[in-house]
């Protein structure tokens, strides 16, 4: 467990890179993420630089009212593409789970806070295997219908392949404008970069990635797990393209 | 396996370098019957070429001094490749008389690597290689060539693209059937890989084309992607992401073949090679010599228990 002055810390030297955004903390139960149980404190005590986004994950209402409570101006809700991976993860269907954040829209677009929506497994789920694109395509216009400006497709278990991304994005283009696309690639297999390049190849121009590719996988010990920040940036300047 | 996606090539090659380039370079030197054992493992795994050893003097290269028992001790699958590194006639000699029936030779884009690496200019190693490409074809043996630093030098840096493409022509005109295009470093990046590669397809064909991407920068994939996505279908690779890059202490050398093809099975590509194969023969070679295994999918498939 990292000490509250050491993401403090973190967040602050982040701030000075010239992100954007950077996802700072979850209001979440400290009984079910121990890791972010200091996240009043964090939020409280970092340095917002004016023109950089500090979302917050709240996973319900109560959440939602103690990230605004903290400072929070922006929040970021969670859903899944597996039943199974809903059920295991958050203790409830994905239906059920996006009745749940329906509360939290509500209260959101109440107090003109964005709201960024993940949808999680979507290239394969650690319990049910292959996902098929539809229903990553369902849930994604489910989200984006209740208000969410961007969704973030993950690629939780890293299992996706540069033909997989492909297919699943393009029947999530279909129901969501590739504007409001994100890609949220898990480097456990190696073939995170790859899996980029060709969600930018489609039109994606968002990107999520983790410092020093910090987070390993709960699902393979021993595995990498997100995609290291400093290798998307050295791929994209490669490429000509301004971060 | 998927449906093939559309616009790659159906069937890619894949050249194992392992036992030669990754061997190469790691620090320990591996005793010859455990070099012998992992060629062999990796014949059985549906790998068409498989690049054994280099007939170079081992005062340069000391993990290779055993070339002569390896190329004679190990098992030759029909169908199988074993090419050998020969960087001059006598290492050609010595590598026929072992038994060698496919050479190969490096050249490199850059004259400063040239000159550091095997202490001429390019033009003189090209005329070195020449006299092995005249005594192959008279023996009918054929040889590929390597050209090495095609994506940038740890000497000069930046190495332009038409110096790549005037090195590969010099190649390929010499005799070489086909010629392997190193990012000898590993800092190229999608993008200086399609220009280098445009450059180079207007003086040699595409299928006498293949790529040899480093991951030291982590960017191999996503490279070889690119080579593929402009019909480039030879990838040259290494079990376990064996050998680590001696111009960056710690880092990452070549890409790990388990991992080039878990990509291309996940793209629906035929390469006929049996990942769990590799994964075994990469754990033998990693438990041989202590270290973890550099390809994320061993990573994560020894830890699951299953492969994804």
């Amino acid at each position: 467990v990292v000490p509250t002055a050491v993401k403090i810390n973190l967040i602050n030297m982040l701030s000075e890179t010239g992100l954007q955004v950077i996802e700072a903390t979850s209001f979440v139960s400290p009984k079910w993420v121990p890791q972010m149980a200091d996240h009043t404190e964090v939020m409280q005590g970092i340095n917002k630089f004016p023109g950089i986004s500090y979302p917050v994950l709240t996973p319900n209402l109560r959440g939602f009212q103690a990230a605004v409570a903290a400072g929070a101006k922006e929040v970021s809700i969670f859903g899944a593409a597996s039943e199974l991976f809903s059920q295991k993860n958050i203790n409830c269907s994905i239906e059920e789970s996006l009745e749940r954040f329906d509360e939290v829209m509500k209260a959101a677009r109440e107090a003109n806070i964005p709201v960024r929506g993940y949808v999680s497994c979507v290239l394969g789920c650690p319990y049910e295997g292959k996902i098929s694109a539809a229903k990553v395509a369902e849930v994604s216009k489910k989200m984006y219908s209740m208000g969410c400006y961007e969704i973030s497709l993950g690629d939780t278990i890293g299992v996706g392949t540069p033909g997989s991304t492909k297919e699943m994005l393009a029947a999530v283009m279909k129901e969501v404008p590739v504007g409001a696309l994100a890609v949220h690639c898990h480097d456990t297999y190696g073939q995170a970069l790859a899996n980029i390049l060709v969600a930018l190849q489609m039109g994606v121009s968002v990107v999520d990635a983790s410092v020093a590719g910090l987070g390993g996988c709960p699902y393979a010990q021993g595995a990498s797990g997100n995609v290291a920040t400093e290798d998307l940036v050295y791929m994209l300047n490669g490429l000509g393209i301004h971060t | 396996q998927e449906p093939q996606a559309s616009g790659l090539p159906e069937y890619i090659k894949i050249v194992e370098v392992g036992p030669r380039d990754g061997l190469q370079n790691e620090k320990v030197i591996v005793p010859t019957d455990i070099k012998i054992e992992l060629i062999n493992q990796l014949s059985k795994t549906g790998l068409p070429a498989i690049e054994v050893t280099s007939f170079v003097s081992s005062k340069w290269v000391p993990q290779m001094a055993d070339h002569k028992e390896v190329m004679r001790g190990i098992e030759r699958h029909p169908g199988v490749q074993y090419p050998v590194l020969t960087p001059n006639l006598q290492g050609f000699h010595s590598a026929i008389a072992a038994g060698a029936t496919e050479v190969s030779v490096f050249g490199s884009a850059s004259e400063s690597f040239s000159k550091m690496n095997i202490n001429c200019s390019i033009e003189e190693s090209i005329e070195r290689f020449e006299e092995v490409t005249k005594s192959a074809r008279n023996m009918n043996i054929p040889v590929r060539g390597y050209v090495s630093c095609a994506l940038g030098c740890p000497y000069e840096g930046n190495v332009v693209p038409d110096k790549v493409a005037e090195v590969s022509k010099r190649l390929y005109s010499m005799g070489c059937y086909e010629i392997s295009l190193g990012d000898t470093i590993g800092v190229g990046t999608p993008g200086s890989m399609k220009k280098m590669l445009e450059a180079v397809m207007k003086e040699i064909p595409l299928s006498a084309l293949a790529v040899h991407c480093h991951d030291t920068y982590g960017q191999a994939l996503a490279n070889i992607l690119t080579a593929m996505q402009m019909g480039v279908a030879v990838v040259d690779s290494s079990v376990a992401g064996l050998g680590g890059c001696p111009y960056a202490k710690g880092a990452t050398g070549n890409v790990a073949t388990e991992d080039v093809i878990y990509m291309l099975n996940g793209l629906g590509i035929n390469t006929g090679v049996n990942l769990c194969a590799v994964m075994e023969a990469g754990n033998f070679i990693c438990t041989a010599l202590n270290k973890k295994t550099n390809s994320k999918v061993a990573q994560a498939s020894f830890s699951t228990g299953t492969i994804n």
